[in-house]
């Protein structure tokens, strides 16, 4: 079907793709997570009660999400270029994805902390447990099969936002989909390389959810 | 001389502030509660006792009033100070609030861990626990695997772990079955007498009362009522609150009885001595068994009666002396309850 050359540049956009996908989800989960949780304990009634500070984050967090991501990947160019140097690329791709997935994870780290029985806190803070113990001891690891999912969540959504990233020379399938496969008219090569992100985001999830799954206690 | 109250609650009050409105749930309450006492807090819902034992550890901050625990203000303490008091005082709660993700041996160590105990010696003193609750079979089950009774067998384990000098408990029977109900109240008795741990237990079940505590508060309209030794008011409640506790199992039975109805109190006599048939036997004329409700404990008999005397006014007032003069407290069925 296809030449060597054709094969290795699938490779290559594969290899791109998980690299911007997984880096991504990561850095967005060093910033996405620490945001969920302050928007769960700085409610009203919870262990760090700020209600203006949780007001002002909640409403930040609600404009980032609400911009688009394609022109989120353009208005944010001026700031990859600071960081990365260059707007083209796999590596200038992570800025955008980072920025755009954050917010959409803090939601999803806000949802899944929020599981949390408010009477397993209470046991704790009777026990004489301080915020950070409760934090680091209760709600992060009685939330985490939830936590797991969201990952999930959202590095199958990180994956379709990275093909996005194509249409501005982000690097990976989705760029070999857009040059090849919609601008040459190369149907083949179209197809190909959205059997393999079908593929890909097949497997994450299953993957994701089998750690889930076993993660969870909740259950018999 | 008497011993210095574990815990001396103050014209203790707490508000509760919404937008529109305030409620206040706890109006001047006084109480001391002696180390050693298995002390009851009894109320209907939304009286205010859950309330009251969150003030008592400080989950609640109280409006007004002081809260002292072993004579220190708890009201004065920084956080860290608190948190330590918070140590000596274990709690259970209705909901049993274990972690999910931890297993029964994990969830005994968490308050450990919290202390910063080292992790061998944690493990050490758990699983010592778990002998004590009788579950050491399942040290290494998730909470989901276990019953509503083991769930709080292992946090009545969790909150011991510290060592702590009292035990609250916030309705800890109210999600089991009697029998289960009465394993964990006898649980509880256990280790009042053997640690030497005053507990004190927050219920809406007067059968709670009487099974195992000392001493009993009566809390209704955010304030308490009556309080005092679990005889005196079983036997002669004083107040409308505190009678509408003690006979709300007989109180529909009243209504039907008529006027010559008496209440027959048991306190500990011998349950080996058949008093009620002895009477009918002595005056060869029948009473009528309206309710009963009495159970031996050690050879003692505990509970009451309600009796309906003959209409002969001369042999019902000869037997009430009877019964009397048999050691038991009589009294005319003639509250408004």
């Amino acid at each position: 079907m296809f030449d060597t050359t054709t094969w290795l540049m699938l490779g290559e956009g594969l290899i791109d793709t998980l690299y911007m996908t997984l880096f991504s989800t990561a850095m967005a989960y060093l910033l996405g997570l620490p945001m969920g949780l302050l928007l769960v304990i700085t409610e009203k009634d919870s262990i760090l009660p700020l209600p203006a500070f949780n007001t002002a984050l909640s409403v930040i967090i609600n404009l980032m999400r609400s911009i688009p991501f394609l022109i989120f990947l353009v208005w944010v160019m001026p700031i990859t270029r600071a960081i990365v140097g260059t707007t083209i690329g796999s590596t200038a791709t992570v800025v955008p994805l980072v920025l755009a997935a954050a917010p959409f994870i803090a939601r999803m780290v806000e949802s899944s902390i929020k599981e949390v029985d408010p009477g397993v806190i209470e046991a704790a803070q009777s026990m004489g447990a301080t915020r950070a113990q409760i934090v680091w001891k209760v709600l992060l690891p009685e939330a985490m099969p939830s936590l797991i999912v969201g990952a999930t969540i959202s590095v199958t959504t990180i994956l379709g936002y990275s093909a996005m990233a194509g249409f501005v020379g982000g690097g990976g399938l989705g760029d070999i989909a857009i040059r090849f496969g919609y601008y040459r008219y190369d149907d083949e090569i179209m197809l190909i390389t959205v059997i393999i992100l079908v593929l890909v985001v097949q497997i994450l999830q299953e993957i994701g959810m089998r750690i889930a799954n076993t993660s969870d206690r909740r259950k018999n | 001389m008497e011993a210095q109250p574990i815990i001396s609650i103050q014209h203790l009050s707490k508000t509760f502030y919404t937008k529109t409105s305030e409620v206040h749930a706890l109006q001047d309450i006084n109480l001391d509660i002696l180390p050693g006492q298995i002390y009851g807090i009894i109320g209907m819902s939304g009286a205010g006792k859950s309330t009251l034992v969150r003030c008592m550890n400080f989950l609640e901050k109280p409006t007004g009033g002081t809260v002292l625990f072993d004579g220190v203000d708890l009201g004065a303490m920084n956080a860290q100070a608190l948190n330590e008091a918070r140590r000596s005082m274990g709690m259970i709660f209705q909901q049993f609030n274990l972690l999910m993700q931890r297993t029964a041996l994990q969830n005994i160590c968490f308050p450990l861990e919290i202390a910063g105990v080292k992790k061998e010696a944690a493990v050490a003193r758990a699983k010592e626990l778990l002998e004590i609750v009788d579950l050491a079979d399942k040290a290494n089950a998730y909470p989901s695997q276990l019953s509503g009774g083991q769930k709080q067998r292992i946090a009545i384990a969790r909150a011991l772990a510290t060592s702590p000098k009292v035990l609250l408990c916030d309705e800890a029977t109210s999600a089991l079955d009697p029998k289960t109900t009465r394993s964990i109240l006898t649980l509880l008795r256990d280790i009042n007498r053997r640690l030497g741990i005053t507990v004190i237990i927050i219920t809406h079940e007067m059968s709670v009362i009487e099974e195992i505590c000392t001493h009993v508060a009566i809390i209704a309209d955010s304030k308490i009522a009556e309080s005092g030794t679990v005889q005196d008011i079983f036997t002669h409640p004083q107040t409308a609150a505190a009678q509408r506790l003690v006979f709300h199992r007989a109180g529909n039975v009243e209504q039907s009885v008529g006027n010559n109805a008496l209440r027959i109190v048991f306190n500990g006599n011998a349950s080996s001595e058949p008093v009620i048939a002895g009477m009918v036997l002595e005056f060869k004329s029948p009473v009528n068994i309206m309710y009963a409700d009495t159970r031996d404990i050690d050879g003692k008999a505990f509970g009451q009666m309600v009796l309906q005397m003959p209409e002969d006014a001369a042999i019902a007032e000869k037997m009430k002396y009877y019964l009397t003069t048999h050691g038991l407290t009589v009294e005319e069925v003639q509250y408004n309850v």
